[in-house]
């Protein structure tokens, strides 16, 4: 085998990226655009980070409870972390949980009457699982994580983020549950006569066997990603690594040649 | 010679117990209860036997299949599932339920956790729970014996149960069954539990053959037999004796002893940890069929501890040869420590204060 530069390192490992979305897409850090995408799916708080397992399980039985549950927690997810954000200077460092725990649990509190006011039905059905957002991992993560550290319009963003993809997720999990538990989509029935509701997607064993299936496929495609080194970095430039013929030297604002070099062959524009 | 001298890794010696094998003593070992549970049942038991154990073996080759792993369809593992599944079946179920038991046996709580060996939970009775809690009433309703038994014999005490409660319900309220019928096969219940002696038949070739040993099912027996004779004398029900003996008869106990619990994968190695393993079974199916609401429990009492075998197996690790056992080491140290302090305070704890 003859190389053509015999100085080029090429490691063998590499494959060609079949498809390298941040060529199209850039996504500035800590905007609204890129807050949602990684709520949804880079950091999804129930397939990725493993937060707010309880009312995943609990509140999962049928769509419309899912999307109750996950709008719910979007609203307070959104207004807790604008709040925590907008006092992030004032809270002194030690007493940060229990402050976090007011602002959170007041929110809880606004959604848990209006609920109970305008949606009764749903607030008999969620039960408990809504005063219980006050100690959801989701808030009390994100609140600890993120909005305790950045502004507010891009926590605002944080939290919306987050809230989509946890909403998406309790979706996701109740779709598949009620269909297979109950024959139904959001009440409606949607599989045909003879298709026998196999009970046990609606219990408790359920829920951990769909939940899991959905993380594995999630682990699936990012791990996959990773191993083939073409995952997506939203908020990373595309780099051709071609700096010597172009005539934007550096006008890109990319990152350092050295990284891009492996991608320099194929990444010609 | 020229073999002999050959140079390999270890392991140099191999028994002559494959997988196979053991799987094929298994299956024949079986076969005498399915025999008389197709004798009892008829031709439809026979039909959802075969459709479980082909669907377990053709859901193994598929899934091995497309996923390109090595095909572990000839070990025979499959077919024992496949067979347990249907064993654990009401004569007259539609032949669907069994299919979807096997293949989420095989596909979900077999292969999921990486195939033969790795699994924490036996397949069969986990199929057989997600069957029981998703269709409870198609699997509890069970049909008359419509077999070769009905034409046979006809025994006047159980025609009452024959049309009625299955011999555990009737043993709940505390009154007594026929043994006979108990023992041959000739009363409502899943295909494979009808017959006792068919299964204890079973169990002995295994233990004959040394493919199981008595540890297991022996302490689990036991266990279960002395609790229930107890409870016998002390709710005064009559003729304790035969009571124990038809509930160890009765229901899926021997099935689970012989062929469930003794499954290498989900029990433990050593022999103290077999018979902690045994007598904890005893004990959960005693609470979970006299005790408890329902009428029987070997299937979750033998999931349960399934799920228990790794804490046994921490416990009751054997020390290696010359070693001392870490625990009681760790407490002699404790004790010396304790009394090497209790020392210090006594002759020089003013001076430490001091200081």
């Amino acid at each position: 085998m003859s190389r053509k530069n015999p100085g080029e390192l090429i490691d063998p490992y590499r494959k060609k990226k079949r498809f390298d979305l941040s060529r199209y897409i850039y996504l500035r850090k800590d905007s609204f655009q890129e807050r949602v995408v990684n709520g949804i799916y880079f950091e999804n708080p129930v397939f990725m980070l493993a937060l707010g397992m309880c009312p995943t399980l609990a509140t999962t039985t049928s769509v419309t409870n899912a999307i109750g549950m996950g709008l719910s927690t979007t609203a307070i997810l959104m207004m807790s972390n604008l709040f925590i954000s907008l006092l992030r200077n004032i809270i002194p460092e030690r007493m940060r949980m229990p402050s976090y725990i007011v602002i959170i649990a007041s929110f809880v509190t606004i959604v848990d009457f209006l609920m109970q006011g305008f949606l009764p039905q749903m607030y008999e059905s969620l039960g408990v699982y809504i005063p219980l957002i006050v100690v959801n991992c989701i808030i009390m993560g994100r609140a600890e994580a993120y909005a305790g550290k950045h502004g507010p319009l891009s926590s605002i963003a944080d939290g919306a983020g987050m809230g989509l993809g946890f909403t998406g997720a309790l979706i996701l999990v109740a779709a598949v549950r009620e269909l297979l538990g109950n024959g139904t989509l959001a009440g409606y029935r949607v599989m045909p006569q003879f298709y026998e509701p196999i009970n046990i997607f609606v219990l408790a064993p359920g829920a951990f066997l769909v939940l899991a299936l959905f993380v594995a496929i999630m682990n699936r495609l990012r791990i996959g990603a990773a191993r083939r080194e073409d995952e997506w970095d939203p908020t990373g430039k595309f780099v051709c690594g071609d700096c010597r013929t172009c005539p934007r030297v550096k006008g890109c604002g990319g990152k350092p040649a050295i990284e891009a070099a492996g991608s320099s062959q194929e990444g010609r524009r | 010679m020229n073999q002999k001298l050959q140079v390999s890794a270890s392991p140099h010696t191999r028994g002559m117990m494959t997988t196979g094998k053991i799987m094929t003593m298994v299956t024949a070992a079986l076969l005498p209860a399915c025999v008389m549970g197709v004798l009892a049942f008829g031709m439809h038991a026979l039909l959802v036997l075969v459709f479980s154990t082909a669907s377990a073996v053709a859901a193994e080759y598929c899934y091995e299949k497309l996923l390109h792993k090595s095909i572990t369809v000839r070990d025979g593992s499959a077919v024992v599932t496949g067979l347990l599944i249907g064993m654990n079946m009401p004569p007259q179920i539609d032949l669907w339920i069994p299919c979807l038991g096997s293949v989420f046996a095989i596909v979900v709580i077999k292969q999921l956790y990486g195939g033969l060996g790795k699994n924490f939970m036996n397949p069969a009775l986990g199929a057989r729970c997600f069957l029981l809690i998703s269709f409870s009433s198609r699997m509890t309703t069970f049909s008359e014996g419509k077999g070769l038994w009905k034409l046979v014999t006809q025994v006047p005490a159980t025609t009452d149960a024959l049309s009625g409660a299955t011999p555990l319900a009737y043993l709940k309220t505390g009154a007594c069954f026929d043994l006979k019928a108990l023992l041959i096969g000739n009363h409502m219940g899943c295909i494979g539990e009808v017959s006792a002696a068919a299964l204890l038949a079973g169990g002995l070739i295994l233990l004959a053959m040394k493919v199981i040993r008595i540890r297991i099912p022996g302490s689990y027996l036991g266990c279960f037999a002395i609790l229930t004779l107890i409870t016998a004398l002390v709710r005064g029900y009559d003729a304790p004796l035969l009571y124990t003996l038809q509930q160890l008869c009765a229901g899926g106990l021997m099935l689970g002893a012989w062929f469930m619990a003794t499954d290498y994968v989900t029990s433990p190695i050593t022999a103290m940890g077999q018979i902690v393993f045994g007598c904890a079974l005893g004990f959960l199916t005693w609470v979970f069929r006299l005790i408890g609401s329902g009428t029987e429990g070997v299937s979750y009492s033998i999931i349960f501890m399934n799920l228990l075998v790794p804490v046994i197996e921490r416990y009751t690790r054997p020390v290696a040869a010359g070693m001392v056992r870490q625990n009681r080491e760790n407490k002699r140290l404790m004790r010396q420590k304790k009394r090497e302090a209790r020392r210090l305070k006594a002759g020089g704890g003013k001076k430490e204060k001091d200081t």
